[in-house]
């Protein structure tokens, strides 16, 4: 596995391919790091789909630059992707990577900044920059491999261009598919398979071009086996975890579109939002498959007042955004909690107002989506943790408004939104669909808001429904949803509302604690985080230290009994990707210091003092990170007592 | 349960419907206010053409005006300030069949909800669109309008309105899609009424600005036009709105416009010595955004189950 490479970077004669053993590994993770429309990313889909095929356990996640055409050869114009596949259920990103395939070494170091790469990553970079007739460019380039080496990376300068070039003239495009048909060397993947998933991904374009790329991921292969001295397999997972089950392979934001269909709803009305909008465009080219309608309104109030029109009048509708989309749509979310208006919202994360982190991932919207409105706004607020429950969680969402007759928050983030991973493949149920609008008539005397006084929940007329006229108003209103013009019927209303949150909460079960029943230390998380926590919880575990962790899936209402589960613990702490004072900065003191959004809302609903650690560097939590931070704690814990 | 037809013989109704079946609370509006007669005139189409009031939504915003679906007996839809427009073109993306008015004014529509009032009109979906224009903000207590006449008095502007104001049919006939733009004053209420019928059986977004008298707060503005007909123009066309002769009567100045010109429509909106009253455009097959949106809305829970699977088949490995 040590570089082959000698002095002048050529390297040594290679073994005949079918002598060279590979090693056998649990999971390996792969880069390919490229500017900006070099094809990394189609390359990298296309590798873990094969993976997946072939019964790996598979997470690929896409490295995204900030603008559309970044400069060539700059460290923030890094685009490509990340491939973990393992002999086992891949759940996150993983820490640093194995192997990197990079088309410049420029690109490599944006990846390098964020700890991508550890000592001993193998680096498969494209020589033709040693040779560029720019004298930069070639200073830039010596330099650069001379630094990674000195970090530690085992560089292997490939002349990949060069070998591209003898096939066809514009290696921009064509050279993913070489460097698809080297990983399938290295990895041992099935060639067949993954022509035909070449001819899957190219199959608008033609015989021509699929037979092009197919002719590119053969010199690929060979390439590699004439260049590489190494290769790795990652054997399948066990049998009886693939057995009759059927998966399907998508990101966060296509679940999120196949939840919408599966559930019936036949509109979705939004408007432009990174890392949202992905959603969108999927519904927007299958929808039709079961009669649903994309609306792109003209702003995001308009999106959601459009869905709320839709779902007033009998089709409880979607809208789809992120979080500076969440802002502008406060007003309207709050009419229809005070309305009792059916309505699901998702909100796909990212940082800040603004263009803020638009390619990148924060959990930075529950308290907004909790608290955010003018007045009391109780609505249901739920955290997709995976992949597939961005799918199940839309179906839920869309049964629960109605049930409870309220908008539904759906949160999950940019991390879900853009990771890909089979799952099995749902089987869709009818009384998963929306029921047929009713429209049998309604008995007048019956009002509008006719609230039980226990659970708070009501039927609602829906127009069409001879005698059940009424006017949905913003004005507080009566149970007939009259203007209120006395004292008690505005106190009323905010009882009922609130009074269905109880209701639903009833009907929820505890969570369940992952790890031990009790123990020193609890981490709390919810959304995106959950893969990476409990990886870097079984690795402290492992270790013999006393950590488990919980993870929540509904925050209004909250989860039953998680005050007692606390009470089990030691310390509690939450894991979070938003923002939280660290408490050994200046001036933070247990008086001024700002806790992660989940740890105050737990501190207030729980009145346990939970701490919280939490960062805001805009990449998905890495179980490595978590782990340290255990170990932290726990070292401090046991230094500092309770502390 | 019957009513009689133009030739004196009896048509059998399933039900007959009264303007007690469209009426809904007691107006609330201050006495004189224009908006009384707007609503009596949209009861009056409703009975005439026998919608029945479980198919008609009434929707509105935040204003004076906006209070309108309060006082009608059908469906309604009082929601936030500039916003009635996309709840209402929400109401008819899926429900094509419902019958949509909406009721907004000169700050709910020109000001804060300008952006949903320029993309309705290019949706085109089928409502009559009502924008009560009493060039003042009148719930909020005398404010400034995007309509108000420069100069006049208003709590923001102590000093008079510093700006001209906005022509909004000028601005509404600049829309692509635009389909029906008619203007029409209060204090008329038989050209409002065959204003807003034609409105109504026009199938796409009929706006018909209706200039309104607020007593309290905006008088002087009124006054003016009221007591001088010679400042109108009114519009004749056998394509536009059929006039009573008691309005013939009430408004001297008239022209013969075609409805179907657009460029002379928008010389008449532009002109600033006259204030046209009518039908200055109508453009009946414009195409109208529910035939898109309402899309599939007949499939069985069969179809959408075989298609969801087709869907699933994409993504399966």
């Amino acid at each position: 596995m040590t570089t082959a490479l000698h002095e002048t970077g050529r390297p040594e004669p290679p073994l005949a391919a079918a002598e060279r053993p590979a090693t056998i590994l649990q999971e390996h993770i792969v880069e390919i790091v490229s500017d900006s429309g070099e094809g990394a990313q189609k390359c990298g889909q296309t590798f873990g789909t094969v993976c997946a095929k072939m019964g790996n356990g598979v997470w690929t996640v896409e490295i995204i630059p900030a603008e559309i055409q970044p400069p060539a050869r700059s460290p923030a114009g890094a685009s490509g992707i990340r491939i973990r596949f393992a002999s086992h259920t891949v759940t996150n990103m993983g820490d640093e990577a194995d192997l990197v395939v990079a088309f410049n070494e420029q690109v490599l170091y944006s990846r390098i900044a964020n700890g991508a790469y550890k000592q001993g990553t193998l680096v498969l970079l494209e020589d033709k920059w040693r040779d560029d007739p720019v004298p930069e460019i070639r200073a830039q380039y010596a330099k650069a491999v001379a630094e990674f080496r000195d970090n530690g990376l085992i560089v292997h300068e490939l002349p990949i261009e060069q070998a591209c070039l003898q096939i066809l003239s514009n290696p921009r495009r064509g050279k993913n598919m070489f460097v698809l048909g080297m990983l399938s060397y290295l990895y041992a993947r099935d060639q067949e398979r993954a022509k035909e998933e070449i001819a899957i991904a190219f199959k608008r374009k033609g015989a021509e071009v699929i037979g092009l790329n197919h002719q590119l991921f053969e010199a690929g292969h060979a390439f590699a086996a004439e260049h590489l001295d190494f290769r790795f397999a990652v054997p399948p997972q066990p049998q009886e975890v693939l057995a009759d089950t059927r998966f399907i392979v998508t990101n966060g934001n296509q679940a999120v579109g196949l939840g919408v269909m599966a559930s019936g709803m036949e509109l979705v009305s939004m408007y432009p939002i990174t890392p949202a909008t992905s959603a969108s465009h999927y519904l927007a080219d299958v929808y039709h498959e079961v009669g649903g309608f994309v609306h792109q309104a003209e702003d995001e109030i308009a999106a959601i007042g459009f869905a709320i029109g839709a779902s007033y009048a009998g089709k409880t509708a979607c809208t789809i955004t992120s979080g500076p989309g969440l802002a502008l749509k406060t007003e309207m979310l709050a009419l229809a909690v005070m309305a009792e208006v059916p309505l699901v919202l998702v909100d796909v994360q990212r940082g800040g107002p603004s263009t803020g982190l638009p390619t990148k991932v924060e959990q930075g919207d529950l308290l907004a989506a909790l608290f955010g409105e003018p007045g009391d706004a109780p609505k249901v607020v739920i955290a997709a943790a995976t992949i597939e429950e961005c799918l199940h969680f839309v179906v839920m969402a869309r049964r629960l408004a109605e049930t409870f007759r309220t908008p539904v928050v759906l949160l999950t983030d940019a991390n879900l939104a853009t990771g890909v991973q089979p799952y099995p493949r749902p089987e869709p149920k009818a009384e998963w669909l929306a029921p047929p609008v009713d429209q049998s008539e309604w008995t007048e005397d019956i009002p509008p808001y006719d609230w039980d006084a226990r659970t708070g929940l009501s039927h609602r007329p829906i127009p069409g429904m001879p005698g059940g006229q009424y006017i949905l108003t913003g004005l507080a209103h009566t149970t007939r949803s009259k203007v209120a013009y006395d004292s008690d019927s505005n106190q009323i209303g905010c009882n009922m509302r609130s009074r269905k949150l109880a209701a639903l909460a009833s009907t929820l079960k505890p969570p369940e604690v992952h790890g031990d029943q009790d123990g020193d230390l609890l981490l709390v998380s919810w959304g995106s985080t959950l893969g990476a926590v409990e990886e870097a919880v079984d690795r402290a575990r492992a270790e013999g230290l006393s950590v488990s962790s919980l993870h929540l899936r509904f925050l209004s209402p909250l989860e039953p009994e998680i005050e007692a589960i606390f009470a089990r613990f030691r310390r509690v702490m939450t894991v979070e990707i938003n923002y939280s004072d660290d408490p050994e900065t200046p001036l933070i003191s247990r008086e001024t210091r700002r806790y992660a959004q989940l740890a105050t809302l737990l501190r207030a609903q729980s009145l346990v003092d939970v701490d919280s650690w939490s960062v805001v560097y805009g990449h998905p939590l890495q179980p490595g990170m978590i782990h340290g931070v255990i170990r932290e704690r726990m070292a401090a814990m046991r230094t500092g007592g309770d502390a | 349960m019957f009513g009689l037809k133009a030739d004196w013989s009896l048509e059998v109704f399933d039900r007959y419907f009264t303007i007690g079946d469209y009426a809904g609370g007691e107006a609330r509006w201050c006495p004189g206010c224009g908006d009384h007669a707007v609503l009596s005139a949209a009861q009056r189409v409703l009975r005439d053409e026998q919608q029945k009031p479980e198919l008609s939504v009434c929707v509105s915003g935040i204003g004076c005006s906006s209070r309108m679906p309060h006082y009608m007996g059908t469906y309604g839809f009082h929601g936030l300030h500039g916003r009635a427009l996309p709840v209402a073109c929400g109401i008819k993306a899926r429900r094509p069949e419902l019958d949509v008015w909406v009721a907004t004014g000169d700050g709910d529509c020109f000001s804060i909800g300008t952006s949903h009032w320029i993309h309705a009109i290019r949706y085109n979906m089928d409502m009559t669109l009502m924008v009560f224009d009493n060039a003042i903000y009148g719930l909020t207590k005398a404010q400034t309008s995007p309509t108000t006449p420069m100069g006049l008095k208003t709590n923001t502007h102590p000093f008079g309105a510093t700006i001209d104001p906005h022509n909004p049919l000028t601005i509404t006939l600049g829309i692509t899609n635009v389909s029906f733009v008619a203007q029409v004053v209060d204090w008329n209420p038989p050209l409002l009424y065959e204003t807003l019928k034609a409105a109504y059986r026009h199938r796409g977004t009929a706006f018909v600005r209706i200039v309104q008298r607020c007593p309290v707060y905006a008088e002087e503005v009124f006054k003016e036009l009221q007591n001088d007909p010679s400042r109108f123009l009114l519009l004749e066309h056998e394509k536009g709105i059929a006039l009573d002769p008691s309005v013939r009567r009430q408004f001297p100045e008239r022209i013969e416009h075609d409805p179907s010109d657009l460029a002379s429509a928008f010389r008449v909106a532009a002109d600033p010595g006259r204030f046209p009253l009518g039908l200055l455009y109508h453009a009946p097959e414009a195409p109208c955004y529910e035939d898109l949106s309402s899309q599939g809305s007949e499939m069985t829970p069969e179809q959408r189950l075989a298609g969801l699977d087709k869907v699933l088949d994409q993504l399966t490995i």
